[in-house]
């Protein structure tokens, strides 16, 4: 629990922001505080309610957050090792609240001791605290955001951007990481007439590839970034 | 925007990112190469996302100074983002930036 705690104090003003933003997006407050309840991933929420705003459809916002939670399959990966004693009925209850904030906090306590007998339970526990957090956060933001008005002078189309900028600084860890950046950008504004965001997926896959080839170019195999 | 379909959708992708990889990985040993892939999914879509967003206001290339507004927000975000590591700081200082931008531009330029 009180490896918990930076973390549930940090997320409040996010929880407090998705709700106001959401609802001034135009979802409903029902369908807002539903997002937090089943989805339960803050930066992915964050964005489908920048996309709302633009008027993005639904498939396009079922993609992106596929996209930005992509990550998650890498802290699966990571954890999955120290959980291989955790009986089979717990671990959907635990991918489902796997979130950053989970896995940062797990993480580091399964490095420093090792596979715990109870692991679970600290994992459960953490996740608990965290999920009980977001949900009350956004239900604040809902009733804060309905009683200002004038959202759309707020920004909120811009929003998407500065946090998917946001993720990418964060990301960039290594050179082919920059790269791979550098190289999707350049194919994006290159393919950028192309309809029904083909452009998006060809820079997509130039970036991807582009990443594994720098990977072996930089030699980062051989040298701990992380 | 279908909001139920949207909310639906999202919940499902997110369970199915997260899950499997928990349940199986355990048991068996995934090809590592995959998973180096995986890493580079992010952060060249979110590029692809976001540089024509800022380089093509409107989908055109920038000409006003007013069109340079989510340009320069968004270097400022980036850079706060690179000191701060901290995501809320950077999206409230980026949305901050634009916001006194484009209220204040006007009466500089006209």
């Amino acid at each position: 629990m009180r490896d918990t705690i930076p973390m549930v104090v940090g997320g409040i003003p996010f929880g407090i922001l998705f709700g106001a933003l959401a609802v001034n997006a135009g979802i409903s407050p029902f369908g807002t505080q539903a997002m937090s309840l089943f989805v339960f991933a803050g930066s992915a929420q964050f964005i489908a309610a920048g996309l709302v705003a633009k008027n993005v459809g639904a498939l396009f916002i079922v993609f992106t957050t596929l996209v930005v939670n992509l990550r998650h399959a890498l802290y699966s990966a990571t954890l999955a090792p120290y959980l291989r004693h955790v009986k089979a009925r717990w671990l959907p209850l635990m991918g489902f609240t796997l979130t950053d904030e989970t896995f940062v906090i797990v993480s580091k306590r399964f490095e420093e001791r090792g596979a715990l007998p109870y692991g679970q339970w600290y994992f459960l526990g953490s996740a608990a605290f965290l999920y009980a957090d977001w949900q009350l956060c956004t239900l604040v933001g809902i009733v804060a955001g309905q009683t200002i008005p004038n959202p759309q002078e707020w920004g909120l189309d811009f929003a998407a951007t500065v946090t998917f900028t946001g993720m990418i600084v964060s990301m960039l860890r290594n050179r082919s990481t920059g790269l791979a950046v550098i190289v999707a950008g350049v194919v994006a504004m290159l393919a950028n007439p192309l309809p029904n965001r083909l452009g998006l997926m060809l820079a997509a896959m130039a970036g991807v590839v582009a990443g594994v080839i720098g990977k072996s170019l930089f030699r980062e195999d051989q040298v701990r970034h992380e | 925007m279908n909001e139920a379909l949207t909310i639906g959708g999202m919940a499902l992708v997110t369970f199915l990112i997260r899950y499997p990889v928990l349940a199986i990985v355990g048991k068996i040993d995934m090809p590592k190469r995959i998973f180096e892939a995986l890493r580079y999914v992010a952060p060249s879509v979110l590029a692809a996302l976001v540089i024509p967003m800022v380089l093509l206001p409107n989908g055109q290339p920038i000409q006003r100074p007013f069109d340079a507004i989510p340009l320069v927000s968004t270097i400022l975000a980036a850079l706060v983002m690179w000191r701060s590591k901290n995501l809320l700081a950077t999206v409230i200082a980026g949305i901050a930036a634009f916001l006194i931008l484009r209220a204040t531009l006007p009466l500089f330029v006209s």
